[in-house]
């Protein structure tokens, strides 16, 4: 059970740097960003092929993110510059960077086994060797987890200020009333490209995250991941609020370890793993539809009231 | 202060839904004018207002504000110059976010945005004492969120945020249009006092004649892409809304006024 929930709350944390960055485009921007798919992909792809080089895996990271942001910045301008719906310019990249990963990656999958990673020297430090850890089985999962706790926390911090910076509020401005924003000077279509480039740059960081920790990059390992970054999203706001601004971010986070507790839990209960993306599917179209379904309750409520 | 010359603008040229919104409008505002703009509905003032902020580019003619060509500058280019209130009380504001936040978004209007933090300890001042002067009690509340305040709170906020970094050229569509009758006046009287303050020009669509007459020291009407009427000075003065209708009638050669909107006032 306790080996369960800490893989969950490892794999959560390394997923919630891509609900941060779906969180930006859809709820900041206001728009459903499908580039995700393959700029995950495409983090995941950087990383493994610059750790397989030779290369040292931070700087590898960081590669991912570049990667990333080029892919937010073609989004971006297909969207802002060439005005095709934001829907559709992610679904472009999103397909042309399937063929772009591949080229990356040079085949399907690329193994990092016996490789460094960025949780190497985590996984090496003593305190996390120390007995404690290791009689609960658990020092693999914290050599994992307290790297990417820092990274998230960081990652939260830099996110809240520079969303209180002039250009951080012209970003939710433009989100919220872009007419608004461009009577008050603003030039929307410059921030809605920044604004997809540091959500895709997050992606591809939490791409090459994944890659480290399972120790493969993988071309399909894009797939639903919006879906998954959605249903953190969804679950965040529903269980642990949206006052603050550092609150939703927080909630950002353990709503993505949440998302994987429930995972765990109904695989654990003999869910078979190939209907996982039918079952994220239902939960977030059901967690979408929630305000429909609850007016149409109230609305059922009352008449039935009324009847009597 | 604002020169519009020989401006045309036609909607889906071409085909069977064309409309000629602008047919060769020539208009000029001196510095400190306060022009009150009014016509039926399709008569093009909206239209005029939106190709003078940039949101429609123009087919012919230029427009020039404070001696500067803007014809072809993209609308948050323009903006720098401009105040802007729109007739929708929610097309004004941010709902999501802060009265506050709203208003240090208008503060940096014309301003390169940097990374330095969105809102000062001294702004926040100015902004409470400001809101003072709107009386409507927001001055305790500019951490709320726009989304909170009613329809006319929302169009006072609009017009200070418009003016809160002095624009040449202030430009209200119909701003009270969606207001309840008492809070419309309300939002009217803020306006006037606003704009004789700090003496700004101003340009302001309205649907009502009565209030068309009863502000502002010039009067415009137009009907179906051109200005009919131009009425200053003593004449604006001493106007009236039988005149005006009589005026218009004449003006239009005949032709019935029938618009319920203008009739409305």
């Amino acid at each position: 059970m306790l080996q369960m929930i800490m893989s969950a709350v490892m794999l959560g944390l390394i997923w919630s740097v891509m609900t941060i960055g779906v969180y930006i485009t859809f709820r900041i921007l206001g728009i459903a960003d499908l580039t995700v798919e393959g700029s995950i992909a495409m983090g995941g792809a950087i990383a493994a092929q610059a750790i397989y080089s030779g290369s040292d895996p931070y700087w590898a990271a960081f590669l991912a993110i570049l990667g990333g942001m080029a892919a937010g910045l073609a989004t971006g301008i297909l969207h802002t510059k060439l005005k095709i719906p934001a829907l559709l310019s992610g679904i472009l990249t999103m397909i042309a960077l399937y063929s772009i990963n591949l080229r990356i990656l040079g085949k399907a999958n690329l193994s990092l086994l016996r490789m460094n990673t960025v949780f190497s020297p985590f996984k090496e430090m003593s305190f996390i060797q120390n007995k404690a850890f290791a009689g609960w089985g658990i020092s693999h999962f914290m050599g994992v987890i307290i790297p990417a706790a820092l990274c998230v926390l960081g990652i939260i911090i830099l996110l809240y200020w520079f969303f209180g910076t002039e250009i951080g509020s012209a970003i939710r401005a433009t989100g919220n009333n872009s007419q608004m924003a461009r009577a008050q000077g603003i030039n929307t279509n410059n921030m809605i490209m920044l604004g997809l480039i540091i959500s895709n740059g997050l992606v591809a960081l939490s791409g090459a995250l994944i890659a480290q920790q399972q120790g493969f990059a993988d071309i399909q390992m894009g797939i639903g991941s919006i879906v998954i970054g959605l249903a953190s999203l969804i679950i965040g706001e529903v269980l642990f609020g949206k006052r603050g601004f550092f609150s939703r971010l927080l909630s950002l986070v353990l709503g993505a370890i949440t998302y994987r507790i429930i995972i765990a839990f109904v695989l654990d209960r003999g869910m078979s793993p190939n209907d996982l993306k039918l079952f994220t599917a239902l939960t977030v179209a059901f967690a979408l539809s929630l305000p429909v379904i609850k007016s149409s309750v109230q609305q059922l409520v009352k008449g039935i009231r009324e009847g009597r | 202060m604002l020169a519009v010359n020989n401006v045309y603008k036609t909607f889906n040229s071409g085909t069977v839904n064309e409309k000629t919104a602008l047919n060769n409008i020539s208009l000029h505002l001196g510095a400190g004018e306060f022009v009150t703009l009014i016509g039926g509905n399709g008569s093009g003032k909206s239209t005029l207002l939106n190709c003078i902020a940039g949101v429609h580019a123009v087919d012919k003619g230029s427009i020039i504000i404070d001696g500067v060509d803007v014809t072809r500058q993209p609308e948050h280019v323009r903006a720098k110059d401009l105040g802007r209130v729109f007739q929708d009380p929610m097309l004004g504001t941010a709902a999501d976010m802060q009265i506050e936040e709203n208003l240090a978004l208008a503060y940096r209007r014309g301003k390169r945005r940097s990374l330095r933090w969105g809102i000062t300890a001294k702004e926040r001042r100015f902004y409470r004492d400001l809101l003072g002067t709107l009386e409507l009690g927001l001055e305790d509340r500019l951490s709320l969120k726009v989304g909170m305040l009613s329809g006319g709170q929302r169009q006072a906020l609009a017009l200070l945020m418009a003016t809160l970094k002095e624009p040449k050229l202030l430009l209200l569509d119909e701003h009270t249009a969606a207001l309840d009758p008492k809070t419309a006046v309300k939002v009217l009287e803020i306006t006037e006092k606003i704009v004789m303050e700090n003496k700004l020009t101003t340009l302001m669509v309205t649907h009502n004649m009565r209030d068309a007459i009863r502000y502002g020291n010039r009067l415009i009407m137009m009907h179906e892409g051109r200005i009919l009427l131009d009425i200053e000075g003593e004449a604006k003065k001493k106007l009236t809304v039988e005149e005006l209708l009589s005026r218009f009638g004449q003006a239009s050669s005949g032709e019935e006024f029938t618009q319920d909107s203008v009739l409305l006032s």
